[in-house]
This record gives structure tokens, C-alpha cells and sequence, in this order.
């Protein structure tokens, strides 16, 4: 054993599978038809949060695998092309997990920065493997607001992160 | 006994490197995914098993977490009913008046066209059956824009079925399961619908991009829409009836013509599923394979003559009879019989025919 203890252990239920499930839940309930004053309720990616998030705590080799079942679960759920949204959330984790020893420690505000850009880049991943698959090219507004949508998730992920980044301090 | 306790205990992994690999793997993993999916082909075959078990069960999942909802829009609209009554009652009064007048020149006009149907001879469309459901779950996202029905394989839903609100055309059905079918809406980025201009007859294509208005594209002739002018399906290619009403052309601010849905008025809560049998689905492949019908030569056509004079033999061996009813010279109202555009405006969502 390493002689690093953390003082809040990575345990996989509490850190993967429990963030797993309450994205699940929240996808499935918002995705009920409602309109509020005449107006469609946005579409929320919450795996986003958990993509940024589980790359900012520490590299792991089943984050990859919980992203991918996500993603195939909203491509299943959503009935868009099978794989569109686990590619998409991988590349949003692999952007962040390869800048983290970047951007690990700096201020609140560019944390959020950073995690927009995380959204914009699985945004414009999925965009560019919809104008593919397709052969469309999809609104550029739509996928923009869309963007801004998923950016305002970040207090979920700022949450996770403050739960479990002192859990390995091989990686803090 | 844990791993750290057996003989791979004291191997020093790289957790850097080894993330990668696992991401790398998972990439690959998504990639197959992708590539293997045929969603845009829009065919029956194309609509994995995966996707059928997923429907079957978020359609149930998806009905009981919606009540709440709709029970909730059922008590704001009674109240607002209760509120608005008297005004609510001036305005449905005056539309009373104004489509008793649209009633009348509608009743005149089918019978000047059943005159005209029973002159010419002509085959009218057959009255399509159809089947009301409701909408339980909803993806409105730039990249799927789908929805899904609680009617499937039970009510005899099959790809291909074109879905109405109670205001327009929604779409068409790319999946169908156990109790619940996937609706393509018109703004999903794979859909093509072929449209008319009710105005100037003249024909497009309705491409969605994700966003609320679809495209108008491969728009024909010279000046052919104006802004607020009608569209309807076109009927071409046989995978729409024609005459459903679509929506309103409005200009986009690319500079192109974009199309304002009728369904998008309303929330679209209850769907009416057309069972229109299209081209593909009313002539079977195989019996067009099995046909012995020799070419069409000279000598042929001589040996023919005289058995081309009997009226069944000159049909296309692969129309059903079924599939062409009969002009009927008597000009009996039928309104069940009305076309598409009408009918739809009139048709209550509780089963029944366009």
C-alpha cells in the first residue's frame, strides 16, 4: 500500500457509480414533455459534470468506462446515433484529463472557464460527428445554446470535485 | 484474498499511462458504436434491438413520470377556464360564425370535386386508418430531436407511419416496440420530408437542422414562396400522403426560407399515428421478383391485344385491388373520406380515419 492515506478514500461506489446514477435519474426526468410559458425546457447533458469532474480528481482507468455506458444510455434514451454522445463525452474528458496539471489550483472563475470549454468541446465533437454522419450541418444556434445550457451545470461538478479532490494526494 | 495480498501486490502501475490506455480503449469501443449505426437510413432493419428494449421500457417509465405533469397543466387549465370563460366564450363564438361560412363553401366545393371525380373517372386516395397516442418522453437536443409514443407493434404502428398533432404534421415513425414508437420530428437533423407550396403548387424539400424551423430546400422555379405562404406534403415518393398541413414560410435570418411548424403552436401532448401504407409497403418486393410478366416487345404486345381488352388484366399486376376503390357516380357525402388537410383539422385524437 502506498503510504499516501487519504483522508476520504475513492470509494468506486461513491465516487463513480453514485454520480452515475443521478445523471440517469436527471436525464430521465427532464426529458419529459414540458412547456413552461409556451417554451421547451433545455436539453442538460449532466454527464458533463462527472466527465470534468473525474478528470480533475485523479486519472483513472474506470471513469473511461462509466463516460462510455453513459453516453451510449443517452444515445439509447434520446434515439440519436448510438455512440454520438459517448464519443463526445470521452473527448470532453480527455481534453481536461491532458490540462489538468495546467489548470489544477486556480481560481473559481477559471475552473468554470475551464469547464465551458470542456462543454464546447464535446459540443463541437458531437457537431462535427452529426455534419459526418449526416451529411448536414446542423443549427449552429441550437448547438450553441446548448453550450451556455450545459456550462451552468458546473456547480454540480464543482461539488464532486470538493467532495473527492483530497482523496489521493498523489494527484491534488 | 485481495490483489494487494498475491503476488501482483507490489506492482507499481503508471495510473497516467494506464488512463489513457482505458480512455483509448473506450474511444475505439464508441467509434464501433458509431460506425455500426444507420440511423439516417431511416429503414425498419436500421433500428436496433437495443434501441426496441430501451423504448419498451422508458415508454411506461416515461407515462408515470409525466402525470404529475399533466395532471398538474389539466388543474392550470381548469382554473384558467374558470377565469376566462366569458371571454373564451365571445371568441368561440365569433370562430362559430366564421367557420359555419368556411363549412358551407366546403361542402359545396366536394361536391363540385365528387361531380368532377365521377366525370373523369378518377381513383382517390383510400381513407387512412389511424391511431391516437400519447407523447411520454422528449429529446429536443441540436443533434436528435425525437420523441416517443406509448402506441407500437400492438396498435399496428410500422416504420414509416407519418404523426399529426392536433395542428399539423410532427413526423414520422423511425422505431417501433413493444407498446411504444420513436417519432423522427421534423426539425431532427436527419429528417427529409418533400413539401408543396400550397400557393404555387410548387415542390421542396423540408430538411431540419435541430434548430426550431426547418430548411426549405431544392426549391424549384422563379419566386415560388412568399412569406406566410401555406405548406403542405407534397405526397411525392409515396412516403407521406399528400395535403397534411405542415407549417408557414418564413424567412430566416440566413437569408433562406425556413418553414414555421403548425404543431410547434401547441405542446404536443397526443399524437394521431396515420397507418398510410406507402409506396415500398403496398407492393410486395417479393411478388414484383416472382412476376413472369414478359417485356415489353412488339410481339408481345400483339399477343396481348386481345386479352388487354378485359379491364383486370390491364392493371399493374402489383396494385392490391383493395389499395383503389372504386369511383362511385352517385355524389354521396362521406366525410371520413375527406382529404388529408381537412380531415386532419376535423379528426378528434381518438382513433378513427383521415
Amino acid at each position: 500500500m502506498s503510504g499516501f492515506q487519504a483522508t476520504r478514500p475513492l470509494d468506486p461506489w461513491r465516487w463513480l457509480v453514485a454520480p452515475t446514477l443521478i445523471c440517469v435519474v436527471a436525464t430521465i426526468f427532464l426529458a419529459i414533455p414540458l412547456r413552461v410559458f409556451g417554451l421547451q425546457l433545455p436539453e442538460f447533458v449532466f454527464p458533463l459534470a462527472p466527465a470534468f469532474a473525474w478528470a480533475v480528481i485523479r486519472p483513472s482507468i474506470l471513469p473511461p468506462f462509466f463516460l462510455l455506458g453513459m453516453g451510449l444510455f443517452l444515445d439509447l434514451f434520446w434515439g440519436g446515433p448510438l455512440g454520438l454522445w459517448a464519443i463526445s463525452l470521452l473527448a470532453a474528458y480527455a481534453g481536461v484529463l491532458a490540462t489538468r496539471s495546467v489548470m489544477n489550483n486556480q481560481g473559481p472563475l477559471v475552473i468554470w472557464a475551464w469547464y465551458g470549454a470542456a462543454c464546447l468541446l464535446a459540443t463541437g465533437t458531437a457537431y462535427m460527428l452529426t455534419m459526418l454522419d449526416s451529411i448536414a450541418v446542423p443549427s449552429l444556434i441550437g448547438a450553441g445554446w446548448q453550450v451556455l445550457v450545459n456550462a451552468a451545470l458546473y456547480p454540480f461538478a464543482n461539488r464532486l470535485i470538493q467532495r473527492f479532490e483530497d482523496a489521493d494526494v498523489r494527484f491534488r | 484474498m485481495s490483489l494487494r495480498d498475491g503476488p501482483f501486490g507490489d506492482l507499481k502501475v503508471p495510473l497516467t499511462w494506464t488512463a489513457a490506455v482505458a480512455l483509448i480503449v473506450a474511444a475505439v469501443a464508441a467509434v464501433a458504436f458509431l460506425m455500426s449505426d444507420r440511423r439516417e437510413t431511416l429503414q425498419a432493419s436500421a433500428y436496433g434491438a437495443s434501441k426496441n428494449v430501451v423504448d419498451t421500457v422508458e415508454a411506461p417509465v416515461g407515462g408515470v413520470i409525466s402525470a404529475p405533469v399533466r395532471w398538474a397543466g389539466a388543474g392550470i387549465d381548469g382554473v384558467r377556464g374558470y377565469f376566462f370563460a366569458i371571454s373564451e366564450n365571445r371568441r368561440l363564438r365569433a370562430e362559430l360564425i366564421e367557420a359555419r361560412q368556411w363549412r358551407d363553401k366546403a361542402m359545396a366545393l366536394e361536391d363540385k370535386t365528387r361531380r368532377y371525380e365521377a366525370i373523369l373517372g378518377l381513383k382517390t386516395d383510400p381513407p387512412i386508418p389511424m391511431v391516437a397516442a400519447r407523447v411520454v418522453m422528449d429529446a429536443r437536443g441540436p443533434f436528435a430531436n425525437t420523441r416517443l409514443a406509448n402506441a407500437g407493434k400492438e396498435a399496428g404502428v410500422v416504420v414509416g407511419n407519418p404523426v399529426m398533432s392536433e395542428r399539423g404534421l410532427v413526423g414520422r415513425v423511425i422505431g417501433v416496440a413493444d407498446g411504444a414508437s420513436r417519432v423522427l420530428l421534423l426539425t431532427d437533423i436527419a429528417s427529409r420530408t418533400p413539401v408543396m407550396i400550397e400557393r404555387t403548387n410548387a415542390r421542396a424539400i423540408l430538411t431540419g437542422d435541430g434548430g426550431s424551423d426547418p430548411r426549405l430546400d431544392y426549391l424549384r422555379g422563379r419566386d415560388p414562396v412568399k412569406a406566410g405562404d401555406r405548406l403542405l406534403t407534397s405526397g411525392d415518393g409515396g412516403v407521406m400522403p399528400r395535403g397534411l398541413p405542415v407549417g408557414t414560410a418564413v424567412k430566416g435570418v440566413d437569408g433562406g426560407w425556413r418553414v414555421r411548424l403548425d404543431s410547434d403552436y401547441a405542446p404536443i401532448d397526443y399524437v394521431r399515428i396515420l397507418k398510410f401504407k406507402d409506396f415500398t409497403q403496398a407492393v410486395s418486393e417479393a411478388q414484383l421478383e416472382a412476376s413472369t410478366a414478359s417485356p415489353p416487345t412488339t410481339q408481345a404486345a400483339q399477343a396481348a391485344a386481345p386479352a388487354a381488352q378485359a379491364p383486370a388484366v390491364a392493371k399493374p399486376a402489383a396494385v392490391k385491388p383493395a389499395a383503389a376503390p372504386k369511383p362511385k357516380p352517385a355524389p354521396a357525402r362521406q366525410p371520413e373520406t375527406a382529404a388529408p388537410a381537412a380531415g386532419a383539422d376535423a379528426a378528434q385524437p381518438g382513433g378513427g380515419q383521415v
